[in-house]
C-alpha cells in the first residue's frame, strides 16, 4: 500500500494516544467518575497532563543520546504540540469553570495571584514555540535563530514547577516528583562529552 | 412500647425533614449501579452531578437509617439543599490519613473510635473523660450547617452533636482561661499519614472562649443521622461553621483550656496564609488565592458560576459581634 507506511502508522498510533488523556477525562467528567469535586479535577488533570507532555519533550533528546531511541525526538514537535493543546485546555477550563468567565476578575487573578502569573507567563513563553512549531518556521528563521527561540522551553518548564509548587497547600510530594524530573532532564544538557559537534548533531 | 421507640416517635415529628422525603437507600444505590453500568450514556449525563441539567435531586443522599436520636434545631440550621452523603463522606481533608481528597475515605477504617476518652486539662474537672461522660445522648441536636474550606469549595452537612457551651460549663475551665485548645489523635498505628511530616503533628486547633461559648459552636459525634464517620472525624469533633473548615478539628483526644493563645497547626506550618481566627472572609484573601467565591460539591455543576462567599460564612448576625473592634485584615 503506498499510502499506508510504518513511519504514519507510528505517527497515527501516538496521535492517538495523546488524545487518550482528553478523551477520556471527558468521558469521566460526563459520567461523573471525577469525584466530588469534578471541576478542579478537570482543571488539575489537564494542568498535569500538560507538564508531562512538557517532560516527554524534554526526555526527547536525552533519550535518543543515551539509549539511542529516536521514536520520541522523531516525533518530538507532535509531543510538544500536546503540551501546548493540554496547556490551553488547561487554561480554558480555569477560564470557564473557575471563573466563569469574569475576564475583569481574570486579570485580577493574573495579575494578583503570583502562582496565576507564572503559570499564565509558561503558557505565553510555549505559545511562540507552537506557532514556529512547523518546518516552514525553520526556513524562514534559520536554523540558529529558530532553535534560540525555542530554548524558552526551558524557562517554561521552570516556571510550570514552580506553578505546581505554588498551589499546593502542604503535600510537596507531587511537585517535587515532577521538578525532580525535570533537574534530571536539564541535567543531561550540561553533560557534552562529545564536544560541540556530536551535541549540534543529536539535538538539533 | 420500648423507651427506644418512644423516642424515635419524638424525633419524627422535630424533624423538619421527615425521613419519608429522603430517597431510599435502594432508590439511592440502584442509581449509583445504573451509573455504572450503563457508563457514557444520556441518562448518566442527566444525574451526574457536575452535569446536573434537571436540576438538584435535593436530599438525595442519605443512604443510611437513622440511629442516633437527636432534637433538630430549626433556629441554627439552614434550609439550604444538603451536600449528598456519598460527597460528604468521600470528599474530606483529613491529612493523618493521606493528602488526598479520598484517601481518608479509603484510609481510615483502621482509626479505633471505641474505646474513646478525652483528657481535660485546665478545668475542675481535669483528666480522662469517657466519651459518654462528656456528651449526653439525650442532649444531642441536629443542625444543618454550610461548611466552607479554605480552597474554596463548600457543603450542606446536618450534624449530630451538642453545644460545646454545655461541655464547657459542665467541665468548668480555670478562671484564668481565655482559650480553649483541642488536639486530635496522633497514633501512627492507626494514622498512616502520620508517617510523613506533613503538618506538626499533633493536629492542633484553637478557640477564644467567646466563641467556643457561642451558640453555633458545636461538638458534633454524627452526621446525616448516624455516627460520624471515620474519615469526618469519628467519634468527637468540632463543627466552628463561621471559619474555614481546618479549623473544625476532628478525632478530639484532648481539651485544654488556658491563658495563653495556643499555637494551631496550620498557622505554624504557614502563619502568612493561615491566622488564628480564620474566619470566613470574601474580602480577605488567602495570599496565594480569592476567597470571594466558592463551589458548592455537589450542587453546582460545570455550567454553575462559583458562588459568593458570606461574610462569617453567612453567620454574621450570630458572631460579628465577637470580633467587633477588630482588624479583621489584620486578625484572619
Amino acid at each position: 500500500m503506498p499510502f499506508v507506511n510504518g513511519a504514519r502508522l507510528t505517527t497515527a498510533g501516538l496521535f492517538l494516544l495523546g488524545c487518550l488523556p482528553a478523551a477520556w477525562l471527558l468521558g469521566a467528567a460526563f459520567t461523573g467518575q471525577l469525584g466530588a469535586n469534578p471541576t478542579e479535577a478537570l482543571i488539575r488533570q489537564l494542568g498535569e497532563w500538560g507538564l508531562r507532555f512538557l517532560l516527554l519533550t524534554l526526555a526527547a533528546t536525552p533519550i535518543n543520546r543515551f539509549f539511542k531511541w529516536g521514536l520520541l525526538l522523531r516525533h518530538r514537535r507532535m509531543i510538544g504540540l500536546f503540551a501546548f493543546v493540554y496547556a490551553v485546555l488547561h487554561f480554558c477550563a480555569f477560564i470557564w469553570f473557575d471563573h466563569f468567565f469574569d475576564w475583569g476578575e481574570l486579570l485580577r487573578d493574573i495579575l494578583k495571584r503570583p502562582f496565576i502569573t507564572l503559570g499564565m507567563a509558561a503558557w505565553l513563553l510555549l505559545l511562540p514555540l507552537a506557532i514556529t512549531s512547523g518546518r516552514w518556521a525553520v526556513r524562514r528563521m534559520g536554523y540558529r535563530h529558530w532553535v534560540t527561540l525555542h530554548r524558552l522551553i526551558y524557562p517554561a518548564a521552570v516556571l510550570v514547577i514552580v506553578h505546581f509548587f505554588m498551589l499546593v497547600k502542604a503535600d510537596l510530594r507531587e511537585p517535587i516528583i515532577y521538578g525532580a524530573l525535570l533537574f534530571l532532564l536539564l541535567l543531561t544538557r550540561l553533560y557534552r562529552p562529545g564536544g560541540k559537534a556530536r551535541q549540534r548533531r543529536v539535538s538539533g | 412500647m420500648s423507651k427506644r421507640s418512644i423516642k424515635r416517635r419524638h424525633v419524627y415529628r422535630q424533624s423538619a425533614l421527615p425521613h419519608t422525603e429522603l430517597t431510599p437507600e435502594a432508590d439511592y444505590l440502584g442509581r449509583r449501579e445504573f451509573i455504572r453500568r450503563w457508563g457514557l450514556t444520556g441518562a448518566a449525563l442527566m444525574v451526574s452531578p457536575a452535569f446536573n441539567l434537571l436540576g438538584k435531586d435535593a436530599n438525595a443522599a442519605s443512604t443510611l437509617p437513622a440511629r442516633l436520636n437527636s432534637r433538630f434545631n430549626s433556629v441554627l440550621s439552614t434550609d439550604e439543599t444538603r451536600t449528598g452523603y456519598e460527597e460528604v463522606t468521600t470528599y474530606n481533608n483529613y491529612y493523618e490519613f493521606g493528602t488526598g481528597k479520598s484517601d481518608p475515605a479509603r484510609n481510615a477504617h483502621t482509626l479505633v473510635t471505641d474505646p474513646w476518652s478525652v483528657e481535660i486539662q485546665g478545668a475542675a474537672r481535669n483528666g480522662q473523660v469517657g466519651l459518654d461522660d462528656l456528651i449526653d445522648e439525650r442532649e444531642l441536636e441536629e443542625r444543618v450547617y454550610r461548611l466552607r474550606c479554605v480552597e474554596g469549595w463548600s457543603m450542606v452537612i446536618p450534624w449530630i452533636g451538642v453545644p460545646l457551651a454545655d461541655v464547657i460549663e459542665k467541665l468548668q475551665p480555670d478562671k484564668d482561661a481565655r482559650y480553649v485548645e483541642f488536639t486530635t489523635l496522633a497514633d501512627p498505628r492507626q494514622m498512616p499519614g502520620l508517617a510523613r511530616n506533613v503538618l506538626d503533628w499533633p493536629y492542633r486547633e484553637a478557640l477564644r472562649l467567646d466563641e467556643a461559648m457561642n451558640p453555633l459552636s458545636l461538638l458534633a459525634v454524627g452526621l446525616y443521622g448516624n455516627y460520624l464517620p471515620n474519615q469526618n472525624g469519628a467519634p468527637l469533633r468540632l463543627v466552628v461553621p463561621w471559619k474555614y473548615g481546618f479549623k473544625s478539628i476532628k478525632s478530639i483526644v484532648r481539651i485544654r483550656f488556658t491563658r495563653e493563645r495556643p499555637s494551631t497547626s496550620w498557622n505554624l506550618a504557614n502563619a502568612r496564609e493561615y491566622g488564628f481566627y480564620s474566619n470566613v472572609n470574601p474580602q480577605v484573601d488567602h495570599p496565594r488565592w480569592s476567597q470571594a467565591r466558592e463551589r458548592r460539591i455537589g450542587e453546582d455543576s460545570f455550567f454553575t458560576p462559583k458562588r459568593k462567599t458570606l461574610m462569617f460564612n453567612g453567620y454574621a448576625e450570630q458572631v460579628a459581634h465577637l470580633y467587633k473592634g477588630m482588624d479583621l485584615r489584620a486578625n484572619f
